[in-house]
């Protein structure tokens, strides 16, 4: 009982904007000082909070792009043109400037080493995130687990954090497949294609290595994925997806 | 747009659930009323667009969970959950 009564209430933190990258033209990361933070785990989201000047509140969910053991908190938000918080963080957060943050929230789109693997990732653009979350925490760890992400993006360009992925693919052992599904550079060898049920019997371990596998991106993609691999033999308690929704402003 | 492009997952509660309770509920065990199906929080459907928060059983569809929160209180229904499972906090 000891325990419970020392876990705080979920409160707001006023955190520093340390540090600003542009991943695509629409996506930016956020790298943050949060004083007092408790840590989190890989998959983890927070909840951010803007007060306009008049005291209109909006507050939306992001998920944690950075590892546990990385030093900075890093959220990275994709510009959406008709929301409310997206093109703030996105196009006129400065560093040095503060943001209201909660977390972190959800313990069930979590990977720990605990949780084994091998690893399956399946992203849909800015869904990534929290995957990349759990790529790190993998080799931060400098852990053995198998990991392969599937990526679905619609052009080269927006390719978020393609060359750390580039960079772990070689050094790291991480499996990285793309697929491209709007525009293809010239020479594209890879899959051209949104994913389908042949696109992941060629990528994923098969149901009787029984994967841990974690879905993100728009709900229409998350709710395919899932559900053929699901027909193709998996487990739903080890298929968890975390759906985007079809904005997330 | 349809309702599909609506539905995320119970996941999605994690901050209005860490608001109210002191255990984390996505990853909780809950058992749906209607059905028996057992799963944890953060996978069952659950739907944003309502006055508050609708989570549903991913077998049969029926409301698990309903919390709204304005005006400074909040109103949950567990009507049609027999019971949750939750963790010790870490």
């Amino acid at each position: 009982m000891a325990r419970a009564a020392v876990l705080g209430r979920l409160t707001w933190h006023l955190a520093n904007v340390v540090e600003l990258v542009d991943e695509t033209p629409r996506v930016r990361s956020i790298a943050l000082d949060v004083p007092d933070w408790a840590g989190h785990r890989a998959g983890q989201h927070v909840d951010v909070r803007l007060t306009a000047e008049d005291g209109y509140q909006a507050q939306r969910s992001y998920s944690i792009a950075s590892a546990p053991e990385q030093p900075h908190l890093v959220l990275t938000v994709e510009r959406l043109d008709d929301g409310e918080v997206s093109p703030y963080l996105v196009d006129e957060l400065q560093p040095g400037d503060k943001l209201e943050l909660r977390g972190p929230v959800g313990g069930y789109f979590v990977w720990t080493v605990e949780v084994g693997g091998p690893v399956l990732l399946v992203a849909g653009g800015s869904g990534v995130v929290p995957l990349m979350a759990m790529v790190r925490h993998r080799v931060g760890l400098g852990d053995g687990t198998p990991f392969r992400l599937l990526f679905s993006s619609r052009s080269l360009d927006e390719v978020i954090y393609r060359d750390e992925l580039d960079r772990l693919a070689a050094d790291d052992g991480i499996e990285v497949v793309h697929t491209l599904t709007r525009s293809q550079p010239d020479g594209w060898t890879g899959y051209a294609r949104r994913i389908d049920e042949q696109m992941l019997r060629e990528v994923s371990w098969p149901a009787a290595e029984q994967p841990r596998v974690y879905i993100c991106g728009p709900t229409r993609l998350v709710e395919s994925v899932a559900s053929t691999l699901v027909a193709l033999g998996h487990d739903p308690d080890r298929v968890k997806t975390e759906r985007f929704g079809p904005t997330g402003g | 747009m349809e309702d599909a492009d609506l539905r995320l997952d119970g996941n999605a509660a994690a901050g209005m659930f860490g608001e109210i309770f002191a255990l984390e509920l996505t990853s909780a065990r809950a058992r749906c009323a209607s059905c028996g199906t057992i799963a944890e929080l953060g996978a069952e459907p659950m739907y944003v667009h309502a006055p508050g928060i609708v989570v549903r059983c991913r077998n049969c569809d029926d409301v698990m969970i309903v919390a709204v929160h304005g005006g400074g209180r909040y109103w949950l229904g567990f009507t049609g959950t027999s019971w949750i499972e939750a963790r010790e906090p870490l």
